[in-house]
């Protein structure tokens, strides 16, 4: 347990800060997608919010990031600017991949955030990869990687795991279980849904949190991150969590009961922390009102940093897929006419 | 000049590559202790140690994708996959990752990784280790895509494509492994984007790469010496970005062009050079592009079915004969 103290008070603060903003800015992106200023898919994170900012907040500058393309609280937590993961979803050149990603594909090198990555359990194997780039170089850094249990059927994780395991390198891997793989419950996906044990299947030393509650996924990330630092070894932590929201906007929730996800906002990891923190350290409804001021007035001045930003000009569309300039052949081409 | 096999050439490559850069290394299945499946990096373990030279579990996409993840990491890994026909486990890998990655992210990543796979026939492995899928890659807008055609690029295109900033895709050629040629002891001119003469000609371009080179060498050395057709054969080496300029070049001054490849007809790297050629120099033309590929089949076994499987050296000089007649 922490101690009860000045510095644990505001350091909680700062969680449920955190996890307020990642959901207001979502709230407000679902409702600028309800006005056709967002399209293409938008995988809302409300109700995970305790992984994201529990996590992230014990990591440092140098440690890399890889999420999935439910990342927005991620790339939040992380520090990428509210105005330009807003402006990245409207497609605009301020965006943080420069608008030519959208939703699913956040990306900030310089903040070591490495996507957004959208073919599920793709990004599994390069999580690996940089963590081995890491052991190879005499680093110190710790590669952490995001992902569903709806990516533990496919071969990618079982091919990272193993590989990770066997080369012991700096990676911790984070499994955001939110019992659904789109729409597909957990006991139609998984034979075994000890989903803890598929760690310690390959020897990885593996745990399992209450993903609802941001103090236990903040402790539970300090103790993983902590060993990793200390071996240099993997590490799989399960975190039982659940999506309040539907999977993308373009889900009419036919596979869950309205009662379950009701059951589960009981256990809101916002309502919950603000409640611990009443009780514990006098938290006040006016510290309250200023946290939610202070993420109104974000989330507004993000969405007018994307009203204000530029639409990159077609003419530049070629860039971006090599290195340097685009190749003068076919691929500056659309079409072709005989030329004489 | 040094004259050597085409594997020797392909590891004196590799040798050179982990010897300039200590960020290089090698990782690829039984490329350790085993020796490399078809003896290609024998020896290089103990020279260069299991740090460099990484035996992998069978795994192709978690192999791959981690040779991206250290690439982004800022190594300098190669990726060396048994056969085409295994890179098919790690196409999501190479086509949704590393070609994919410099763009979604608005040009923030690029992917400096090399992957070498071994293709084509020559050694009697059937339909699920022979085929000639050069297309299927160099149809991936972000790779670059590389064909060894010949002993000096198997042992200096490794070269080129380490200094690439983005993914390099290096086709090797299991059934020329044996066969021997002449290596300079320099690095060459034409880097890794520019299609090479091999032999200049003045009646018809002979336009191919890779397995398709050493014979259509052949078949143009022997119509001179036996006909006195003069033909000009162009090697593609890189497949993508295609260098259309030398192709055109080369057109210009035959007014004629044959193209020859093992891979299969519908869809392949000779109909994108036809589709070229047409595209940009159909008023210099004599005659219509006529094209000698593999025959729509999966490889078969039997020697004799394997060889029919693919255009061969007397194939090239029938056609080419007839082309001019």
């Amino acid at each position: 347990m922490k101690e009860n103290t000045a510095g644990e008070r505001s350091n909680q603060i700062g969680l449920l800060f955190q996890m307020m903003r990642i959901r207001r800015f979502e709230e407000k992106a679902a409702e600028m997608y309800s006005k056709s200023k967002i399209r293409g898919f938008l995988h809302l994170y409300i109700g995970e919010e305790a992984v994201a900012a529990g996590l992230i907040s014990q990591l440092k500058p140098e440690d890399r990031i890889l999420a999935t393309y439910r990342e927005h609280g991620h790339a939040l937590a992380r520090g990428i600017p509210a105005g330009e993961i807003m402006a990245e979803m409207y497609g605009m050149s301020e965006g943080c991949s420069k608008g030519r990603g959208g939703s699913m594909h956040l990306f900030d090198v310089k903040r070591n955030f490495f996507g957004g990555n959208a073919i599920v359990a793709s990004h599994l194997p390069l999580a690996t990869g940089l963590a081995l780039s890491t052991k190879k170089q005499g680093k110190t850094d710790v590669t952490v990687c995001f992902f569903g249990e709806g990516a533990m059927a496919e071969g990618e994780f079982h091919e990272a795991m193993n590989l990770a395991a066997l080369w012991q390198v700096p990676l911790l891997m984070v499994c955001e279980n939110n019992r659904y793989a789109m729409g597909t419950a957990m006991q139609f996906t998984h034979a075994n849904q000890d989903i803890e044990s598929k760690g310690r299947a390959y020897g990885m030393e593996s745990a399992t949190v209450d993903g609802m509650d941001v103090l236990k996924v903040r402790a539970a990330g300090e103790k993983a991150l902590d060993y990793i630092r200390s071996t240099g070894k993997p590490y799989f932590l399960v975190c039982n969590t659940y999506r309040f929201r539907a999977h993308s906007m373009f889900d009419a929730e036919l596979y869950r009961d309205k009662s379950e996800v009701e059951a589960w906002k009981k256990n809101d990891p916002i309502l919950k922390l603000r409640q611990d923190l009443e009780r514990q350290y006098q938290f006040s409804e006016s510290e309250m009102k200023a946290l939610e001021s202070a993420c109104e007035k974000e989330v507004t001045e993000a969405v007018q940093f994307a009203e204000a930003g530029s639409p990159e000009p077609a003419e530049t569309l070629m860039q971006f897929v090599v290195s340097g300039p685009p190749d003068p052949g076919a691929e500056a081409e659309k079409s072709s006419t005989i030329k004489s | 000049m040094a004259t050597m096999t085409y594997r020797e050439a392909l590891k004196q490559g590799l040798r050179s590559a982990l010897q300039e850069d200590p960020k290089v290394f090698l990782m690829g299945e039984d490329v350790g202790r085993y020796g490399g499946a078809f003896a290609v990096s024998k020896g290089l373990l103990e020279e260069f140690g299991p740090e460099r030279i990484m035996d992998v579990p069978l795994s192709e996409s978690g192999f791959t994708g981690a040779g991206i993840g250290a690439a982004l990491g800022g190594m300098k890994p190669i990726v060396e996959i048994m056969t085409i026909n295994f890179s098919l486990l790690a196409l999501d890998q190479i086509v949704n990752n590393a070609a994919t990655l410099l763009h979604m992210s608005g040009g923030q990543i690029n992917v400096p990784l090399v992957i070498r796979i071994s293709c084509g026939i020559g050694r009697q492995l059937a339909a699920q280790h022979s085929h000639s899928w050069e297309p299927i890659f160099a149809h991936i807008p972000g790779l670059n895509v590389v064909s060894a055609g010949s002993h000096e690029d198997a042992a200096w295109m490794l070269h080129f494509a380490m200094k690439s900033p983005d993914p390099v895709v290096i086709i090797e050629y299991t059934g020329l492994l044996n066969t021997e040629g002449e290596v300079p002891a320099t690095p060459p001119e034409g880097g890794l984007q520019k299609a090479k003469v091999r032999k200049e000609g003045s009646d018809i371009s002979v336009i191919t790469y890779g397995s398709g080179v050493p014979k259509t060498m052949e078949a143009a050395s022997e119509l001179a010496a036996e006909e006195g057709i003069q033909a000009e054969v162009l090697d593609l080496r890189c497949l993508r970005p295609l260098d259309e300029a030398s192709v055109l070049a080369s057109v210009r001054k035959t007014h004629r062009a044959l193209i020859v490849e093992d891979a299969w007809r519908s869809v392949s790297i000779s109909s994108e050079i036809s589709a070229r050629i047409m595209e940009n120099a159909f008023y210099d033309l004599d005659a219509p592009v006529e094209r000698l590929c593999g025959l729509e089949v999966p490889i078969p076994y039997p020697k004799h079915l394997e060889e029919a499987s693919v255009p061969q050296k007397d194939e090239i000089k029938a056609r080419i004969k007839k082309m001019l007649s």
